[in-house]
């Protein structure tokens, strides 16, 4: 319990209305960008680059990832490294079919 | 077997009679002092099946999980018996099925329904209910917070749960043999559509048992990751762990990491057999010469992508434990160090990493491309090479030791040949070139047999026997172990080695006739028709398989005789080990350790030079002075 | 001996042990909901082009429910701030706030479920195809709130925001002249099919949450008196989980109601 938050409610109060207010603004700005007329895969990937801005929001502050100590830090690189392993191998193996053939 | 098992009060003196004191020590805590009141039913329950005490979660692993592969031995000697008699009634066992399972076996005969089932089942319930949590679970619960010296598991009632979902697991996939339409068919791989349009509810019983065993096997893994990482007890550094320790570290984190995809995909495919989903089934499915009444726009390859995903690192799952026993019982019996202590921990840790970006070696036959499928064989052949390096480890270590030859070292001995049989036998199929023929043949069959039969469940007996004298306070019967592992060692080759001949020249697993039909189709003499040189060998195979099920017998005799008449251990380090887990009471009670053990050596201190033993037990000061605070 | 580093943190990790168990634990669900996602992109590359839904999922809603939720996660970090300050009353209304926000959360989702329940698409003899919201039906008709789609405009079906061009009418269909009638439930195509099995993955989700911050608001917090150390690190695991429920939802919302 030796974290190196500080210990009262009224920071933490404070901290926490700027961590809402910027996750308002990505959601919106994410809203915002489903509207716009891009190309599928240019919005696909601002819409999701908006959603892990927001995402490590949550993760460094709210589950206070940033003061962590480096035993979960390894334990989540790898996993995040086998996610990708996953994702990423099965879409290639996916998109690598002999010519003239259909999966 | 009750006194190993009982709760003592902490801090028990290590010679205390095993007689329970009523009120001789201070009760502390209100469920100590409960414990001790209870001679009558609701205290059964509470130490034998609500237990928190890993020891005791331990050995009910382990008694479960034996009688599972025992099951799946039964099924699987009945599928030999079909192979070998195609539509001849099962002697003895025939009536007896048809009564349990009606129409499936009607007049005792196998169906090649009831076939497929039992061939799902057996690889089901040897996997998921027998091996793994035997070697993992089982052994993992018993041995490692002994040998890390830590009281308990971090998480003692996370680690009931994780036997509970293991258990209420195991009694879905039985019942699902008893219901309309059988248990599941589809293989022990459940590849979509078929495993989707078979018209049984078995399968979603699988895959509702399966979610279970996942769920139990990840509170597992967390609990086992934890307290490795955290209940090493002062001075036992990363470096000193046995390498028991660290197989089950590696073990726990494959568990932990490539399993939930697999829940991901039972789930999806869940979905598919009870929400009529499509997530696995491909626009324009007919079945039965039909379009099926589905939305279409699934996948199949993507079940396949994501249950090989675990698929694949299962496999060092089942192979790991196994490794870390035979280390141990290797440094034991040989009386010297572990050759190459470092390789073997890199190597393992190497394994875990690289087992989960080779799983699509398993989807040649798929049609994959040519990159793709250069990238999955160069990772295979490349984990190939830390398999090699520990097992030549292993090797190397026998080396110029005057090695004792006991039971546990015998299975060990089996152990390294026929896992070596095993592991190269499998390079062919890591290439795609030889993988397309050799592809769902019992060249296959053979291949992982060699791996988990005679390799794992080998190193498993191995560890029954090792262990077997810090759990009861009894050793078994040492000639019926050296008739249990002769027996098993030439009946095992038996039955496997003649898989290899069959499956090159084109048998294909899975076929419920063992390939007559399909012989009896083509034209006499042409190259893909099986010759009866090949077809005879299933006699053979079937009579092998018996014996092996007859020379079990023995071992199942010596364990449950040996529990309560066996020869009783004169110290509570009856094979003069080095490891934490010989300097416990015998057996070690709840809370393991009379004083906190610190530990001052690495694991492996066998026969050093002016010693005054042949091994100096790893808590045993006076070696080189151990870091002041918990290094890495 | 018993089990140490229970509430104090051991010093060469920096950790107590039900810390690593719950990241630990997460890190799993990391690779659940990894496994989910990769089926989604997966399905959605495969499907042919113009037949993947559009605008299907009410934005509204699930900007309720994201804010809903970003709420949750602050008013949880506030109850746990709370235990540390020894302030029992702020506590209890921080993590009863959690517990109503999450309820609310799950009206919302239920609401969403009830609105894709009754939806159909209903193909008619003559080749066209009616989709709405189910109003009435007996043995001889049935009533929908929607549009009529010609045959030849399939494709308006996946795009809801294309469909607006066509007016929203009362219609009443003759049972006889209609073919086959399928509500947006799970089997209607793989979209319904993952957004019914992701969502429905992480409401059960939130259901556990709920027991969980119940559990600890109501009967779990008598362990505020007797062993304070270890509530406050109960309601900092629970937490880190009910933030990494957010944090999929994070994620859910943009994939299946954005994009």
């Amino acid at each position: 319990m030796s974290e190196s938050h500080s210990v009262n409610i009224k920071g933490t109060i404070r901290l926490c209305s700027v961590v809402l207010l910027v996750i308002i603004c990505t959601t919106a700005m994410m809203i915002g960008l489903s509207f716009a007329q891009l190309s599928w895969p240019l919005k696909v990937t601002f819409i999701l680059s908006v959603a892990v801005i927001n995402a490590f929001l949550v993760a460094s502050y709210l589950m206070h990832l940033l003061s962590e100590k480096k035993m979960v830090f390894t334990v989540l690189a790898f996993t995040v490294f086998f996610f990708a392993g996953l994702l990423g191998l099965t879409l290639w193996a996916m998109a690598d079919f002999p010519v003239g053939t259909t999966h | 077997m009750e006194k190993n098992v009982q709760q003592f009060p902490p801090f028990r003196e290590p010679q205390a009679p095993a007689v329970h004191e009523e009120h001789g020590h201070h009760g502390h805590d209100e469920h100590h002092h409960d414990e001790h009141h209870e001679h009558a039913e609701p205290g059964f329950i509470t130490k034998y099946i609500f237990s928190t005490d890993h020891k005791v979660i331990g050995i009910q692993y382990g008694l479960m999980s034996l009688l599972f592969m025992l099951f799946g031995f039964g099924l699987m000697l009945l599928m030999r018996w079909q192979i070998a008699h195609p539509g001849k009634a099962v002697p003895l066992f025939g009536p007896v099925l048809e009564k349990m399972l009606g129409q499936m076996a009607s007049g005792g005969v196998i169906s090649p329904e009831l076939y497929n089932s039992f061939g799902a089942m057996h690889g089901t319930i040897m996997v998921f209910l027998g091996v793994v949590p035997l070697a993992f679970a089982a052994f993992g619960n018993y041995v490692v917070p002994l040998m890390i010296g830590a009281p308990d598991m971090t998480f003692p009632r996370i680690n009931m749960a994780s036997f509970h979902a293991f258990f209420l697991g195991g009694v879905v996939m039985l019942v699902s043999f008893f219901i309309p339409g059988g248990a599941a068919q589809a293989g022990w791989t459940s590849y979509s559509p078929l495993a989707t349009t078979i018209p049984t509810n078995g399968q979603a019983f699988w895959l509702v048992g399966m979610v279970l065993l996942i769920t139990s096997s990840l509170l597992g893994a967390v609990n086992f990751i934890a307290t490795i990482i955290q209940l090493r007890a002062p001075g036992m550094t990363w470096m000193r762990l046995p390498f028991f320790v660290w197989a089950q570290f590696v073990t726990a984190f494959i568990l932990l990491l490539a399993f939930p995809p697999l829940e991901a995909a039972g789930l999806l495919q869940l979905m598919d057999n009870v929400a009529h989903t499509s997530f696995f089934l491909p626009t324009g499915l007919a079945v039965g010469g039909r379009l099926a009444d589905i939305s279409g726009g699934g996948s199949p390859l993507l079940w396949q992508h994501l249950f090989w995903f675990l698929g694949h690192p299962e496999v060092y799952v089942l192979i790991l434990p196994a490794m870390g026993i035979v280390c141990e019982v290797i440094a034991n019996n040989t009386r010297k160090p572990i050759w190459g202590y470092k390789s073997l921990v890199y190597s393992a840790l190497f394994v875990g990493f690289l087992s989960f970006i080779v799983w699509a070696h398993h989807m040649y036959m798929t049609g994959m491309g040519q990159t793709i499928a250069t990238f999955f064989q160069t990772t295979t052949m490349i984990i190939s090479i830390p398999s090699v390096i520990i097992l030549t480890c292993l090797f190397i270590s026998l080396w110029g030791g005057s090695i004792r030859i006991n039971t546990p070292m015998l299975f060990v001995l089996g152990f390294l040949p026929m896992f070596g049989i095993g592991g190269l036998t499998g390079l062919p199929l890591g290439l795609a070139a030889a993988d397309l023929y050799l592809h769902d043949t019992y060249y296959i069959i053979a291949h992982f047999h060699y791996v988990v039969a005679p390799g794992t469940i080998f190193a498993l007996f191995a560890g029954v026997y090792y262990w077997f004298p810090k759990m009861t306070g009894r050793r078994m019967n040492e000639f019926w172990g050296r008739v249990h592992f002769w027996c098993s060692f030439v009946f095992m080759n038996i039955v496997f080695m003649p898989m290899f001949m069959q499956g090159i020249k084109g048998m294909l697993r899975r076929m419920s006739d063992g390939g007559a039909n399909y012989s009896a189709a083509r034209v006499p003499g042409a190259i893909d028709t099986l010759p009866d040189s090949v077809m005879h060998l299933n006699t053979t195979i079937l009579w092998a398989a018996i014996g092996l099920g007859i020379a079990q017998i023995p071992f199942i005799i010596n364990l449950f005789y040996s529990i309560y008449h066996g020869e009783k251990v004169n110290s509570n380090n009856p094979w003069g080990s080095t490891t934490l887990e010989w300097q416990t009471p015998t057996p070690p009670p709840h809370g393991n350790f009379t004083v906190e053990p610190q530990v001052a050596r690495g694991p492996y201190e066998y026969s050093v030079p002016g010693a005054a033993k042949d091994f100096t037990p790893q808590n045993e000061a006076g070696g080189p002075p151990a870091p002041a605070t918990h290094a890495h | 001996m018993e089990i140490p580093y229970t509430t104090q943190v051991r010093p060469d990790t920096g950790l107590y042990n039900a810390k690593l168990g719950i990241w630990l634990f997460l890190a799993s669900e990391v690779m659940l909901f990894g496994g989910l996602f990769s089926a989604y992109v997966l399905l959605r590359v495969g499907s042919p082009e113009g037949f993947w839904p559009h605008g299907w999922l009410s934005v509204t809603l699930g900007t309720v429910n994201t804010l809903i939720l970003a709420l949750s996660a602050i008013t949880t970090l506030l109850a746990w701030v709370a235990c540390k300050v020894n302030d029992f009353r702020q506590f209890k209304l921080f993590h009863g706030l959690t517990l109503v926000l999450a309820l609310s959360f799950l009206c919302v989702k239920s609401y969403e479920y009830h609105d894709k329940w009754i939806h159909y698409e209903i193909h008619l003899k003559d080749g066209r195809i009616a989709d709405g919201h189910l109003e009435e039906q007996d043995e001889k008709t049935v009533t929908i709130s929607g549009r009529i789609i010609p045959g030849d405009q399939e494709q308006l079906l996946y795009d809801l925001r294309a469909q607006k061009t066509i007016p929203r009418d009362e219609i009443k269909l003759e049972r006889s002249n209609i073919l086959k009638m399928e509500n947006y439930g799970p089997r209607h195509n793989t979209f319904t099919a993952i957004y019914f099995t992701m969502t429905g993955l992480h409401a059960l989700h939130i259901l556990g949450g709920c027991v969980v911050i119940g559990f600890l608001w109501g009967p779990g917090s008598r362990m505020w008196k007797t062993d304070h150390a270890r509530f406050t690190n109960r309601i900092e695991i629970s937490g880190l989980f009910w933030h990494f429920v957010d944090l999929v939802w994070i994620f859910l919302f943009p994939v299946l109601y954005l994009t």
